[in-house]
């Protein structure tokens, strides 16, 4: 009744191409983010801002990265933590070796650096396909892991191999409270999602779509494929790796290869599949959901009291953690993405029954 | 004349270890070729299995009864993991196929230690470790048994593949699904015999392994060391698997000890992957794999 698309005149391009054509969508997304930037970070308590919000958008971000390649491209990786530390490595040594440059730049500099480590394990693409390629991914991971821990110079020759990151300084001002953090990345993360949003949209989202679908296909008919899919490497790269930086940076305040592990890895890929495979929306969805989750099952047994002792509880969070994965997978391939699609139709309808 | 009975050692070790990691990638190989699914949860199943022998063996049961109870304990997984599983799964993407096994992994994880505990433990095959000498090369007396039990083992699937109505059956399966099931092939019940198979096959890797390292959580890594082994090999290869299984045991101690000094040392962890990657470029379905052929 109220959510409609129906009447909605079409009078220029510009209109045609809207990323939300219909008003109330675009209304609803703008006072999101409107909600997301001004009151958010001056009503949420430290602990919500700091160790839920943040947490969930920088995860997010990763989560895009993965799902420009995994669920748009088809190319399975396994080494999305491997890229979010190239990342963050990269963004200490410019922060800290190059003070004059202003963070953001650091930072897309270094998103840039991961996306070039992306391009070069995307060159393996080319030669095989498939699972090898997930496994050529985890080989990215280990590799990486390992330049990470065995050259001082990457980590500023510091003994412990953790380096503590500076606080990020822009125009004088100082980001170190839990709200400007929060900004920061509520920023970077809108800006770009709206990047990735719209080159989905493009001819080259539809280009690693066709290889997804088809590859041979999709050459056959005119596309180019090799371009394709480095694309994807290359841009997947780049979202992690400033998701790495950002991770670093605003959340943990040090870098670590701990951090970015293959259980890293891991929980990303759970995230897109959750959220769904191919759905910018899905990869925030699924961002919150494997973000709130232990938070939930930690709540929720606190009602059983003393009975669960905490290692049963990690063993209960694991078996609860892969039978969802499995159950996803069975009821809803497409994620949550998919469900939210539904209720949108439903809403169209509304309060008809159909 | 020293330096070539220390390189023949070397070699020999590494062939030895290359039988454990070929060991598991069996398991790999087993379930990829009879259902296309690459089975992230063999490392878990791999500490399920150990878990549960050593678990039995803690109630004072006998080695023979142990073993035979967490073969049926595994067989009755796999009937699980078939009907909770694969069966609603069945006709979906690989991609999609291969994400339920993570989920299955994490889960049978969590599972496996939910009910054993979270502790390591010992387990002891009476096999001693102490090495000994073959022709002036020191040759570690476990690993030569594991060595064997892998051929053993082998050779019994080799021959249940060929000789039985079920491997018969399973073949056919593998070589191509559709006409298995026109054929009268019940797909559901080959496919719980060859996660049983697997399932075996994991309790096999399990005991050695956990003999070896503890049985403890890290037995799951051990099926990221057999991931190289199965891309060398060819998915769908066993003779691929053992093969690569021993090209990588071999070229990883080597390595370790003439490559190792010279770049810091701890590439175990990668250097398999960057050898399988390798070869993967020039042949990009595995030494032994059944080339691709695309069609639209």
């Amino acid at each position: 009744m109220f959510y409609r698309d129906a009447g909605a005149l079409k009078t220029s391009y510009a209109q045609e191409q809207a990323i939300f054509p219909v008003a109330l969508d675009r209304w609803a997304v703008m006072a999101l983010v409107a909600v997301g930037a001004l009151v958010v970070p001056f009503v949420a308590g430290p602990y919500w801002l700091g160790s839920i919000l943040l947490p969930c958008l920088i995860l997010s971000l990763a989560a895009i990265g993965l799902n420009i390649l995994t669920g748009y491209a088809g190319q399975l990786s396994l080494g999305s933590g491997a890229f979010m530390a190239v990342g963050a490595y990269a963004a200490v040594n410019l922060v800290i070796r190059l003070p004059g440059l202003p963070f953001p730049v650091s930072f897309v500099l270094a998103g840039m650096v991961a996306g070039a480590v992306g391009l070069a394990f995307g060159l393996l693409s080319l030669r095989i396909r498939g699972f090898y390629v997930a496994v050529a991914t985890l080989a990215a991971q280990f590799l990486i892991e390992w330049i990470c821990t065995h050259i001082p110079w990457l980590v500023l020759n510091t003994p412990s191999g953790v380096v503590s990151t500076p606080t990020l300084f822009l125009f004088g001002f100082g980001f170190s409270s839990v709200p400007s953090r929060y900004l920061v990345a509520f920023v970077t993360v809108v800006a770009l999602a709206v990047v990735a949003k719209n080159l989905i949209r493009s001819s080259a989202g539809r280009a690693l779509m066709a290889v997804r679908d088809h590859e041979t296909a999709a050459e056959l008919t005119g596309v180019d494929t090799t371009r394709a899919k480095l694309t994807a490497f290359a841009v997947s790269g780049f979202y992690c790796g400033v998701a790495g930086a950002l991770w670093a940076f605003l959340y943990l305040g040090n870098v670590e290869i701990e951090a970015f592990s293959l259980h890293r890895s891991f929980q990303i890929l759970f995230m897109v599949i959750i959220g769904g495979l191919g759905s910018i929306l899905g990869s925030f969805l699924g961002a919150a959901f494997i973000v709130l989750l232990p938070v939930a099952i930690a709540n929720a047994a606190t009602l059983f009291g003393e009975a669960l002792k905490p290692d049963v509880l990690a063993n209960l969070e694991l078996m609860i953690f892969g039978a969802l994965i499995v159950a996803f997978l069975i009821i809803e391939p497409n994620g949550l993405a998919r469900l939210a699609v539904k209720a949108k139709e439903r809403l169209r309808r509304w309060p008809l029954p159909y | 004349m020293g330096d070539f009975f220390f390189f023949l050692e070397v070699v020999v070790g590494g062939l030895l270890s290359g039988v454990m990691y070929t060991l598991v990638a069996l398991g790999f190989v087993l379930i990829f070729k009879a259902s296309g699914v690459f089975n992230f949860a063999q490392g878990a199943m791999v500490l399920f299995a150990a878990l549960t022998f050593v678990g039995f063996l803690e109630f004072g049961l006998p080695m023979w009864a142990a073993f035979l109870l967490a073969l049926a304990a595994m067989l009755v997984l796999a009937v699980a993991i078939e009907r909770t599983v694969l069966r609603p799964l069945v006709g979906q993407d690989h991609m999609i196929l291969f994400m339920a096994t993570i989920g299955l992994s994490i889960f049978l994880e969590g599972f496996a230690q939910l009910i054993w505990g979270t502790k390591v433990r010992g387990l002891d095959l009476g096999i001693s470790d102490e090495p000994i000498e073959i022709g002036g090369i020191l040759i570690s007396q476990f690993d030569l048994s594991a060595a064997l039990m892998a051929a053993v083992l082998v050779a019994v699937l080799s021959a249940f593949f060929s000789y039985t109505k079920v491997g018969r059956a399973l073949r056919a399966v593998a070589d191509d699904t559709q006409a298995a099931q026109v054929a009268g092939v019940p797909l559901g019940f080959i496919w719980a015999v060859v996660w049983g198979a697997a399932g075996f096959i994991a309790l096999v890797a399990g005991l050695v392994w956990g003999a070896r390292l503890g049985v403890q959580f890290a037995l799951t890594l051990v099926a990221l060391k057999a991931l190289p082994v199965m891309i060398l090999g060819g998915f769908n290869s066993i003779a691929g698997a053992i093969v690569a299984g021993l090209v990588i045991g071999v070229s990883e101690k080597l390595a370790e000890i003439y490559l190792g000094p010279f770049v810091g040392g701890g590439i175990e962890n990668w250097f398999p992957y960057a050898l399988a990657i390798a070869v993967l470029l020039i042949r990009p379905a595995g030494l032994f794999g059944a080339a691709r052929i695309a069609r639209v």
